[in-house]
């Protein structure tokens, strides 16, 4: 995701969206899913014109936004790199490893980076026990890991 | 309305169908707890505290939303109920910050008291606490989410009664807290500090921005004049604190007080609504005359001025440019009053006792100022002065029948009405007629705007001319009434708007009830008799009689509308933008 994402381009996009929307029952839900895709996040922005458009208060849609793991406030890098902190991950070292992923691409844990690239999370067990640690990039799995493997990983995504 | 026949705790009772199985219990003598429950604010079932067994339902019921039925057996206390009570509140009271000792609740706190009654000694749950935020960055409102039980009463006062909607829940499971979006603080939200929140909140979760050290301060400081103003609505409910019976009207006992916790004057806000008369009713006679905006909307209620300016900034000539009484005691108190007694205005302290929140930040308004000193310095609310009395061991029930001192603290029935939805107006109005009929009117009871209705409209005849009126209190209400003036399909010549619910009576800085006292007792109604009564019994009834006021005209302002009275009683507005985004 560019970093600029809150284009003129995109508001269009969530006005008509908007408009298709505001008259039926319930109008909330439909249009955050969309302002999610369009958008690839619902930042501050984004809700102050639903809540102007729908007269709902910015509380009340701040609330939904932050109820459902869907709808992120911040939006996600290019790479989301998830690295497992499941029990045999983490026994294995997964916390060397983010270290070490956290130094090479400047993001800390649930953050994205400057320029959009890399979204980092910390994730519970995602069921590749037997490959721990194991990291993610999209959709991309790397397992039994050693230190030294990461560099060139990232540099893959860098380029 | 039919009846149905149930039976509770195996004794049968006929109840009329449209209650709820907790309405039902209680009107027939069996009560049952509650904790987020109130009655036409939040009844939501959330907080499991008046479970009751229904005989054929698996699990226990909320009783405050479960209709009654026909047939139905309810057992309100068995053991697997009470215990079902006491692991809801036991888990509350793990996640709570239990200070009780020095929180600004105890002793009116629903939880302390539920937890009291469920017979709580011990909480078997230790486990994770929430992550407590703080908010004190506004003059009016304390935010400490450590002490919120998450019930939603100040949500629902917030979205529901005040159709405004700075708070909601935020964030999800054990997570959730009770905020304003983005979690910001409720002073860069578009709040209006009415503190209808508080008033709802069963705990110490929200509670007024105290001033009683500044005042205590100020007191002992030997070089300060420190002079004092009570509002209307503080009489009507002052007693509350103390024992005293809903709507008994306090004054002589107020005063008294106020005497005793060591004021150099004991003045009357009440003197500076019939200012207010004056000037506003002026204002109004010459928008009339000379085609200026109408309809003109009071100004007297903080609240309601922060939510026009947040809400419908476009719509802001038609507020009065009439400072609030408040502020043009204060006003007057450094100029006419430091005048008339040699006394520097650097060196006098106005203090305001208010039924209100939104009168702290009010007070801060740079442009509610006189020569560069703010116009009133302290605010306190009604309950901040219970505590005052309290804390100086005064035994308020034995105190003598005291006056307010001469000069500012006299006062007509038409400044005491102030303080009830409708009472500007009619205070207006009692005014208006009498300039423009160019009598001494005899009737003065304009009962048409009185009451709890929440948009009452009349068209009063004056001298030949239709004066076509309306009056709105919260801010839901007042909102229908500006988009019809928005969409120009009102043609009133004069509104007043109170942003609470009631007017002052039953503003943000009054006395606390608890929801059981809440639900069958609408104070609105019963603190506004207390007004009424006194207004009734004064023997000058309208603001233009008042003889302190024709000497304030005669001797300092010369007319209404002066150029000096501009100076010091008129102010003007803002457009606030709602929650401005950051560059």
């Amino acid at each position: 995701m560019a970093k600029n994402f809150l284009t003129e381009e995109n508001f269009a996009k969530l006005n008509r969206v908007i408009e298709e929307h505001k008259d039926m029952q319930g109008p909330l839900m439909p249009i955050l899913h969309e302002a999610q895709h369009i958008f690839g996040a619902i930042p501050m922005e984004v809700q102050k014109v639903i809540s102007e458009k729908l007269h709902v208060p910015l509380a009340e849609i701040y609330g939904v936004v932050t109820f459902y793991s869907q709808f992120t406030l911040e939006p996600k890098g290019e790479y989301l790199i998830g690295i497992c902190l499941g029990t045999a991950c983490y026994v294995r070292g997964a916390q060397s490893i983010i270290d070490k992923v956290v130094e090479l691409t400047g993001v800390t844990v649930g953050k994205t980076s400057a320029d959009g690239k890399f979204s980092l999370e910390a994730t519970r067990c995602i069921g590749a026990c037997g490959l721990a640690p194991v990291l993610t990039i999209n959709e991309d799995v790397y397992g039994r890991l050693v230190l030294e493997d990461i560099p060139g990983i990232i540099a893959k995504y860098q380029g | 309305m039919s009846n149905v026949s149930l039976i509770i705790n195996g004794a049968n009772y006929e109840v009329p169908s449209n209650l709820t199985v907790l309405e039902a219990a209680r009107t027939v003598g069996i009560d049952i707890p509650t904790l987020c429950f109130l009655k036409d604010i939040n009844e939501v079932g959330a907080c499991r505290v008046c479970v009751v067994e229904v005989e054929g339902a698996r699990a226990l019921q909320a009783s405050c939303v479960l209709p009654v039925r026909e047939g139905m057996v309810v057992n309100t206390n068995t053991g697997r109920v009470r215990n079902a009570r006491k692991n809801t509140v036991e888990l509350l009271l793990a996640n709570h910050n239990r200070e009780c000792t020095t929180c600004v609740r105890s002793k009116n706190c629903e939880l302390q008291s539920v937890s009291e009654e469920l017979g709580i000694r011990d909480i078997r749950f230790e486990g994770a606490k929430r992550e407590p935020k703080f908010d004190d960055a506004s003059y009016s409102i304390v935010r400490d989410s450590s002490k919120c039980i998450l019930c939603g009463r100040c949500v629902s006062a917030c979205k529901n009664v005040q159709g405004i909607g700075i708070l909601d829940f935020l964030n999800r499971g054990f997570d959730t807290t009770v905020g304003p979006a983005f979690e910001m603080s409720m002073n860069d939200a578009p709040c209006i500090y009415c503190g209808q929140c508080m008033v709802v909140c069963p705990v110490g979760a929200l509670s007024e921005k105290s001033g009683i050290d500044r005042v205590w301060s100020a007191l002992e400081d030997k070089s300060k004049h420190v002079i004092v103003q009570s509002a209307p609505a503080v009489r009507a409910a002052l007693g509350e604190e103390f024992g005293y019976e809903i709507g008994t009207n306090v004054t002589g006992k107020l005063a008294t007080a106020l005497r005793k916790l060591g004021f150099a004057k004991i003045f009357d806000t009440n003197w500076a609504a019939d200012v207010t008369i004056m000037e506003e009713g002026t204002e109004l006679l010459g928008r009339l005359k000379n085609g200026g905006k109408l309809p003109m909307i009071t100004s007297c209620s903080p609240g309601w001025v922060r939510y026009i300016e947040f809400n419908y900034p476009d719509l802001l000539e038609h507020l009065s440019s009439c400072k609030s009484p408040q502020n043009m005691f204060g006003a007057l108190a450094k100029s006419y009053y430091a005048e008339k007694h040699g006394i520097d205005p650097k060196d006098i302290v106005v203090v305001s006792v208010m039924p209100c929140t939104s009168k702290k930040s009010e007070i801060e308004r740079p442009e509610l100022s006189v020569n560069g000193l703010q116009d009133v310095d302290i605010s306190i609310t009604t309950r901040e002065l219970a505590r005052m009395i309290k804390e100086a061991r005064i035994e308020f029930d034995k105190l003598e029948e005291g006056t307010f001192d001469a000069f500012m603290g006299d006062y007509s029935g038409a400044g005491v009405i102030f303080g009830a939805t409708g009472g500007v107006m009619e205070a207006a109005l009692r005014t208006v007629a009498d300039v423009l009929t160019g009598q001494d009117l005899e009737n003065v009871d304009y009962t048409a705007v009185r009451g709890i209705e929440g948009i009452k409209e009349a068209t009063v005849n004056i001298a030949g001319t239709d004066v076509k009126i309306a009056v709105a209190h919260n801010t839901t209400n007042a909102g229908i009434l500006l988009d019809k003036i928005r969409a120009g399909e009102a043609d009133y010549h004069f509104i007043e708007i109170m942003a609470c619910p009631g007017g002052c009576v039953n503003g943000g800085g009054q006395p606390i009830q608890p929801a059981n006292v809440r639900n069958v007792i609408d104070l609105r109604a019963e603190r506004a008799k207390a007004l009424y009564s006194e207004d009734a019994s004064k023997a000058v009834r309208k603001s233009h009689k008042n003889p302190e006021i024709k000497k304030l005209y005669d001797e300092y302002l010369g007319e209404p509308n002066s150029h000096k009275a501009h100076e010091l009683l008129h102010t003007h507005y803002y457009a606030r933008e709602q929650y401005p985004i950051k560059k």
